[in-house]
């Protein structure tokens, strides 16, 4: 599948592929119609987190670096070390960066300082740093001098305000919750008075790949995530009555499902999760999932076999492949959910003849890294 | 509207009305972040409210940077969390003595639109999605009575106000029933430095002062639920006008 390159000059002017995982077919839509596609009663959750500057540049160890925050906790932050060179360059091509040991420090733009607490036993790359500015003063710093991470299959530098959604607010996250950012208000009003619900939780959404082998087979790190008791009560009552949940893409899944699994049922208040979901998985809490198109050989798109029978994902995909959809995060979105309600005038294909819901996908238990490399998007193109 | 621990941002908050809102605010327990173009007199606003033991931050930034609102909006929200009140009071003159239009550079007009008009609306699309998802929140455009009377030589201030106003109506009416609410308030005339450039010969005893308006806005929001969205609010009556 061939990446978005560039921002769609509309959010909401991308396409929807729409997969019944009940009634096991599919059918082309578009975004903007996404409201005529749930039922009143079904609950919508998005991902709140605004979108942080994270990438910062600097130099450590008299050498040119590229630190890309990777999260936050009480004690530290963490982030990824990159060699010389920028997003222009495949994370996997880019030179090593300096080893750095506990105590050395890494000077950014800004006035900001970095000072290395630890490296992870996963990688010497992910490091526990502190900063040496706090309050509004460090904020100051990442906003003044930090750029969104983006990877090379872009075509040029990213605006702050291209990668985020209409509804973010707390900068938790270091990538965007990319799933909603198809979502104008129009669409999300529409959905309202459609009597959908809308309910939120901010998820720190981390990065997709370092291009250093080891670190990006343990990606997804840990993350944290807040689920407001609002959220928590909208859909205990949904589900109650029979109403469905629709996550608004994986990190939505990730905080929900997390949740149940850690404490039983949904617990409002601020969590970390270190759940891995893959084509084994069984949702308690989501039904369906809007997420971004991803190409095959990633575990974004094998995660979605815990929505879906193996067969009707594979043929839909295929028939995205074949029709031109989008990947990556300003691409196409797809829809992954029983009983969707088709517009008339959209043409079922259907999958059931050949489907086999029994079957499980070939299972990771790893989210495999987005691969940063103009040459994926030279062969999906080809 | 409850004001302790009220996630609230002020434009335009080192000096005049905007300082005094903040100060009110934070003194009612409200978690303020106050943004203003020159840092040393934000920092001066800033350490008075914690000198008397409330809660504010500042940001060093222009709203009528197209550049900033993102950045505000998201290290304000860093800072405090979720923005549940703004009061968008930053607004410029243009070229001080006030000139006729027709010898108003074209210039300066866009300038003044970027600052009055342009700037508060691209803080409230950043702002008040989030607001409208959550069910709640405030946004108070600071207006003028220039925006309804044709003074001579007003022009640009004017007509961005004018166009404040409306565009405060036009939200109110597009995000009704969200649970967000959008009020245009005209504080009259007050003992400003931005007065004083518009009308240098006017005696200061005769104006208001920002700290006695900043209560009557405060006290106003306290009763917020009971304005309708959309409402313009004006001294020295305080009645509201839908």
């Amino acid at each position: 599948m061939t990446p978005a390159s560039r921002p769609p000059e509309r959010r909401d002017g991308v396409r929807l592929l729409a997969v019944d995982t009940e009634r096991e077919g599919f059918f082309d839509s578009g975004v903007d119609e996404l409201p005529q596609l749930l039922s009143s009663g079904d609950v919508v959750v998005v991902n709140d987190a605004a979108t942080l500057p994270a990438s910062l540049f600097g130099v450590a160890a008299g050498q040119p670096v590229e630190v890309r925050i990777a999260g936050r906790s009480p004690t530290h932050w963490s982030v990824v070390l990159f060699g010389r060179g920028d997003w222009h360059s495949p994370t996997e091509d880019r030179p090593a960066p300096p080893v750095l040991s506990p105590g050395a420090t890494i000077a950014l733009g800004g006035g900001l300082t970095a000072t290395v607490l630890g490296a992870s036993t996963v990688s010497s790359r992910l490091l526990r740093v502190q900063f040496d500015l706090s309050g509004a003063d460090l904020w100051a710093a990442i906003y003044t001098s930090g750029a969104p991470v983006q990877y090379s299959y872009q075509q040029r530098p990213l605006d702050l305000w291209s990668v985020q959604t209409v509804y973010g607010s707390q900068p938790w996250a270091v990538e965007m919750p990319s799933a909603g950012r198809p979502l104008a208000w129009s669409t999300l009003l529409a959905l309202r008075r459609r009597g959908v619900i809308l309910a939120s939780l901010t998820h720190a959404a981390g990065l997709s790949a370092t291009g250093d082998p080891a670190l990006d087979s343990a990606l997804p790190l840990p993350e944290r995530y807040h689920v407001p008791r609002r959220t928590v009560d909208i859909i205990n009552r949904a589900r109650k009555r029979g109403g469905r949940i629709i996550a608004v893409g994986t990190s939505v899944v990730r905080a929900l499902e997390g949740n149940v699994r850690e404490h039983g049922h949904l617990v409002p208040g601020e969590h970390v999760t270190d759940l891995i979901i893959d084509a084994s998985f069984q949702a308690r809490v989501a039904d369906g999932i809007l997420t971004g198109m991803h190409n095959q050989d990633e575990s974004h798109y094998k995660l979605l076999g815990a929505f879906s029978g193996r067969d009707t994902l594979t043929a839909s995909w295929r028939h995205a492949v074949e029709t031109g959809y989008l990947c990556h995060e300003f691409g196409d979105v797809s829809l992954l959910m029983p009983n969707i309600s088709r517009p008339k005038h959209r043409r079922w294909i259907s999958t059931s003849a050949t489907d086999s819901k029994v079957r499980p996908m070939v299972a990771s238990s790893r989210r495999s890294p987005r691969r940063d490399s103009k040459l994926l998007l030279q062969t999906s193109a080809a | 509207m409850k004001l302790k621990k009220l996630t609230t941002l002020i434009t335009g908050g080192s000096r005049g009305l905007g300082r005094a809102l903040g100060e009110t605010l934070a003194h009612a327990g409200a978690k303020v972040v106050l943004v203003a173009r020159h840092k040393q007199p934000l920092d001066e606003a800033v350490d008075s409210i914690r000198a008397n033991g409330g809660e504010a931050h500042g940001i060093v930034a222009d709203v009528g940077d197209k550049n900033a609102v993102y950045s505000i909006a998201g290290e304000a929200a860093a800072l405090v969390g979720p923005i549940d009140l703004v009061i968008q009071n930053a607004s410029t003159l243009g070229p001080t003595p006030l000139p006729l239009l027709l010898d108003t550079e074209c210039e300066d007009l866009e300038q003044v639109l970027q600052v009055n008009l342009i700037g508060p609306f691209r803080l409230t699309k950043v702002l008040a999605g989030s607001m409208a998802l959550r069910g709640r929140g405030t946004v108070i455009n600071i207006s003028s009575d220039a925006a309804v009377e044709a003074y001579p030589n007003w022009g640009a201030y004017s007509a961005s106000k004018a166009a404040l106003d409306h565009l405060t109506r036009i939200w109110a009416a597009e995000l009704a029933e969200t649970g967000v609410r959008f009020i245009s308030v005209d504080p009259g005339e007050m003992n400003t430095v931005m007065h004083a450039d518009a009308i240098p010969e006017a005696d200061p005893a005769t104006l208001a002062e920002p700290t006695k308006i900043a209560e009557r806005i405060v006290d106003m929001v306290r009763r917020i639920d009971a304005a309708p969205s959309g409402a313009r609010i004006s001294a020295p009556s305080w009645q509201v006008r839908a």
